[in-house]
């Protein structure tokens, strides 16, 4: 009797798990799948990073809510590298060996990519990099989904080179100690040399990270303006330098209709709680801007504030801001999306061969595609002017999207680089 | 508003409407053709003109189909006639100035502003046309030169002719605005002046040349005043950030490594208080940083106080114990900031007064900010000394380190003094926070920045020495904003860091040594 008793609750038990078994295959939300964010959440880059964060975690919202990436459910794992170079790569070989991500989505200061770029190559995983950078790289295993050089950096210099941009002759380039701005000012030396620049009409500048005080610069600056032709400022500064640096340029009353500075890393947010006024007219050149006016971006912008709202981001809650970065990292999660669709794998060589072509209606207004072989969108290029409420006007924008160029012609030696990823055995 | 009205009389003309082809040319045309629309309505010299430009300097100029309207709030005119428009068509578009365009509306009105029958638009104007602006503008500001008779002004307006006949005037016309222009002291002469010099005609080009070395030459003393007041601005700065750690520190014999973490406390201090403000007297808000800084100075002071109490009195005499205790306390101030307030820095605004600058020469502005904070640390300095050497606790914080055991003997209660005293050095500490977060960022890395320099300070100047604390952080104020304009921010803070390990070999002690049985050693 009793043994029998055993048997049957046994045998039921058996039953209902069989049940249980056959209900979750039924509901294919129980399947999940693993993305990575490898963002600084603390230190200098959090400014900008944090925000990005915040974007993948509202997109993978979004997606879970219409039913997941071909029915399976995103579990988003969440890592802080805390601004700090050597622990990007120690955080995303324990997101690709421990969490076992099927794609991550992080990285803002090229030297963190550069410092995670081994890890990923080694174990073979997959990266969206969503900011604009200094081109000389085409991985197999990233995606850019921010701008090249081309794409960014140089129609900015055009355009101040440009009558309606004040023709100016002479350049400062200030950036922060690091390789985007060194490899982006080597560009731009080269570019403006080839439109007949003299070098004596170039002056490098560069700070490090977190410097606070650029009383000397912009005296610098001033004094190097007054040496005869019209003078532009490139500034490459990243992170929350940018906020000291903003706000002596105002306090000191350097005008942009005198010496116009133009930003590659500034953008909405890094301007929040800077008193703009004095900056107006003060340049940015993005991909996007949140003032852009398309259907795609009002919901954008939409979806983005009451994302905020809803999880009571700081800041944003209030004042909800969308900028470039934020916008590619969008754009980066869908496609990623789009080409696990296509592939019907999650398997890192399907998808990338899967990512080749996609395309998405961007925020920007415009169709983004990534381009069939070199890993990069393409994009359409807007020139910015700020606003007295920290806004951009756009005054200047390319007709369509442009391709991007990793290989900057302007440096020698490029034009033999093949524009796609090298194979493994290439490489050695 | 009222300006205009005078401008209205001055011109005498009824606000009869404007050339409607000018109008939509600079609402719609390319670059080029709206700087002649520009051009058009200055030459008009009507009020409406005076309107309607500056409108679209302000962003306040729309379109509405063909039409351009000026829009404030919610009402809106007709730019070309001044009609009143109502109810507002709903499709309008904003028309964009780009820098180009705003340089020259910012010469247009300054021209048109030259009319005015008052004094001061007239100065001002005057001076902005001198800094440098469009040949465009020059039969306006002949015009109005011709009228000019106050001594302030004329001389402003012949500079300005000068630098626009630079370029356009005949051979004499050039060489008289060029030995004007010698005689400026503005950077917009010393341009025109750089360019002249390589001109093709040799007069031109030597003449230039002697202006130029002249200008350059005054120029250079607006330089090195600059230079003068960033490195007494870096040195105030640095001044506020080891004062208190020349007490606890230097006073007290304490290696507080958790003393920049306590000027973040400071700067949290008043951001806090400036939220409040925010929340609850909004009209006030300008005025937060009165309630900041005793706010700043009482919670450091009691957050030191309580470390005092708590970790660092059981460790007196064991200095290599309290650095490792103090790092490990700085570590977890870092990370309860993080927990309360997020990782990310959190904004401190500057009130009104503190933003924009004074000029003081032709190429020399200096911001209100840093002059506040100077004045601040001046302050403060005098309240320390004041209370090291004028008051009872001073007297006992100075027995105390002179010689514990013969303080104790007399009747100074010791322990408390210690307390009072590292209380006394936080809160000075929470005041550096506070003056920091005007300038740079504030997170929860805040001192990690600057706890570096306040030792480097303290040493420099003399462990247990205020006068050399004083001197030492002017001193390395100066040598790093000098190296910086040589050599670059980068190397010059290497330079300055071998500079004083070269310097501490030297002598140990410091700039000013204590004579006599210094701090029980």
């Amino acid at each position: 009797m009793k043994r029998r008793g055993v048997l049957k609750v046994l045998g039921m038990s058996a039953a209902i798990a069989a049940i249980g078994l056959g209900t979750s295959s039924l509901y294919a939300q129980d399947k999940t799948v693993k993305i990575g964010i490898l963002h600084s959440l603390s230190g200098t880059m959090a400014i900008s990073e944090t925000v990005l964060k915040d974007t993948v975690l509202m997109a993978v919202d979004e997606i879970n809510a219409k039913g997941g990436v071909m029915g399976y459910k995103i579990e988003p794992v969440v890592v802080d590298p805390a601004s700090n170079w050597p622990l990007f790569a120690e955080k995303a070989r324990q997101l690709l060996t421990q969490d076992k991500v099927a794609v991550t989505f992080g990285c803002w200061t090229s030297v963190s990519r550069k410092s995670v770029l081994p890890v990923f190559e080694e174990l073979n995983g997959l990266l969206f990099y969503p900011v604009q950078y200094e081109g000389e790289e085409i991985s197999k295993n990233v995606f850019y989904t921010g701008a090249a050089p081309n794409q960014q950096a140089i129609p900015a210099v055009e355009y101040l080179m440009s009558k309606d941009g004040g023709s100016a002759k002479r350049w400062v380039l200030l950036g922060t100690d690091y390789v985007y701005p060194r490899t982006t000012n080597k560009i731009l030396r080269a570019f403006l040399k080839s439109k007949g620049v003299a070098e004596s009409d170039i002056l490098e500048e560069y700070t490090p990270f977190g410097h606070s005080d650029y009383q000397t610069i912009i005296a610098k600056i001033k004094k190097f303006a007054s040496e005869g032709k019209k003078t532009a400022v490139v500034s490459t500064i990243n992170g929350d330098s940018n906020v000291p640096f903003y706000k002596e340029l105002g306090n000191q009353g350097l005008k942009a209709t005198d010496v116009p500075v133009v930003a590659f890393s500034v953008g909405e947010e890094e301007l929040r709680g800077v008193d703009t006024k004095p900056l107006v007219g003060h340049l940015a050149a993005w991909n996007y801007f949140m003032s852009i006016k398309s259907p795609a971006n009002e919901e954008f912008t939409k979806k983005w504030a009451t994302y905020a709202k809803a999880k009571n981001i700081a800041g944003h809650k209030d004042k909800p801001l969308t900028n470039d970065p934020m916008e590619a990292t969008y754009i980066g999660i869908y496609m990623w999306k789009q080409a696990v669709e296509k592939a019907k794998s999650f398997d890192v060589a399907k998808v990338t061969a899967a990512m080749a072509g996609q395309t998405f209606k961007a925020p920007s207004g415009i169709v983004s595609k990534m381009d069939e072989k070199n890993h990069h969108l393409h994009k359409a290029v807007f020139i910015g002017e700020v606003k007295a409420d920290g806004q951009f006007n756009v005054v200047w924008k390319t007709k369509g999207p442009v391709k991007a160029q990793p290989w900057s012609p302007f440096i020698p030696g490029n034009d033999k680089k093949k524009d796609e990823p090298a194979l493994m055995a290439e490489k050695k | 508003m009222r300006l205009i009205f005078l401008i209205a009389l001055l011109l005498a003309g009824s606000a009869h409407a404007l050339d409607k082809a000018a109008v939509e040319k600079l609402a719609f045309g390319d670059g080029d053709e709206r700087i002649a629309a520009i051009g058009q309505l200055v030459a008009e010299a009507d009020p409406r003109a005076y309107e309607v430009l500056k409108a679209l300097g302000e962003g306040e100029l729309q379109t509405a189909g063909k039409r351009v309207l000026i829009v404030r709030g919610d009402e809106g005119v007709d730019a070309a006639t001044g009609e009143k428009v109502a109810p507002l068509p709903p499709e309008r578009e904003d028309v964009v100035a780009n820098n180009r365009l705003r340089g020259a509306i910012g010469d247009a009105l300054a021209g048109l502003r030259l009319l005015a029958p008052e004094r001061a638009p007239r100065l001002t104007a005057a001076r902005e046309l001198a800094a440098g602006s469009d040949a465009a503008m020059l039969p306006l500001v002949k015009k109005a030169l011709e009228k000019e008779n106050d001594p302030d002004i004329r001389p402003l307006l012949e500079l300005a002719v000068a630098s626009m006949e630079m370029k356009s005037g005949d051979k004499a016309q050039r060489l008289a605005a060029i030995r004007m222009l010698g005689a400026s002291t503005s950077p917009n002469s010393k341009t025109l002046l750089a360019e002249a010099a390589r001109d093709a005609d040799v007069d031109i080009r030597s003449e230039a040349q002697k202006s130029l070395r002249a200008v350059e030459g005054r120029l250079a003393w607006g330089e090195r005043a600059g230079l003068l007041f960033a490195g007494i601005s870096l040195g105030s700065i640095l001044l506020l950030a080891a004062l208190g750690l020349a007490i606890t520190y230097g006073l007290m014999g304490v290696i507080n490594m958790a003393h920049g973490e306590l000027i973040m406390i400071g700067a949290y201090a008043t951001y806090v208080v400036q939220n409040l403000f925010r929340a609850y007297l909004p009209g006030a808000f300008d005025w937060y940083l009165l309630a900041a800084v005793p706010a700043a100075f009482v919670v450091s002071a009691c957050v030191g106080m309580l470390l005092e109490r708590v970790v660092i009195r059981w460790l007196y005499g064991r200095p290599l114990e309290t650095l490792l205790a103090t790092w490990g306390i700085s570590l977890m101030l870092i990370q309860g900031v993080r927990t309360l307030f997020g990782a990310q820095n959190v904004q401190v605004e500057n009130p009104a007064f503190m933003s924009g600058g004074i000029q003081v020469l032709s190429n020399v502005v200096l911001p209100w900010s840093r002059i506040m904070i100077i004045l601040f640390a001046g302050l403060v300095l005098a309240g320390m000394w004041a209370m090291l050497t004028r008051t009872r606790l001073g007297l006992f914080v100075r027995g105390v380190t002179q010689n514990r055991a013969m303080a104790s003997c007399v009747g100074v209660p010791t322990a408390r003094v210690d307390t009072w005293a590292f209380g006394l050095g936080s809160g000075i500490a929470g005041l550096a926070g506070c003056a920091l977060s005007q300038l740079g960022n504030v997170g929860p890395d805040l001192g990690q920045g600057y706890i570096v320099d306040s030792f480097m300070v303290v040493v420099f100047g003399g462990v247990g020495q205020l006068a050399g604390t004083v001197y030492a952080a002017l001193t390395l104020g100066f040598a790093n904003k000098l190296l910086e304009s040589w050599s670059g921010a980068v190397l010059a803070k290497i330079a300055v860091l071998v500079f004083i390990i070269v310097f501490i070999q030297r002598r140990p002690q410091g700039l000013f040594a204590l004579k006599g049985r210094a701090l029980e050693s």
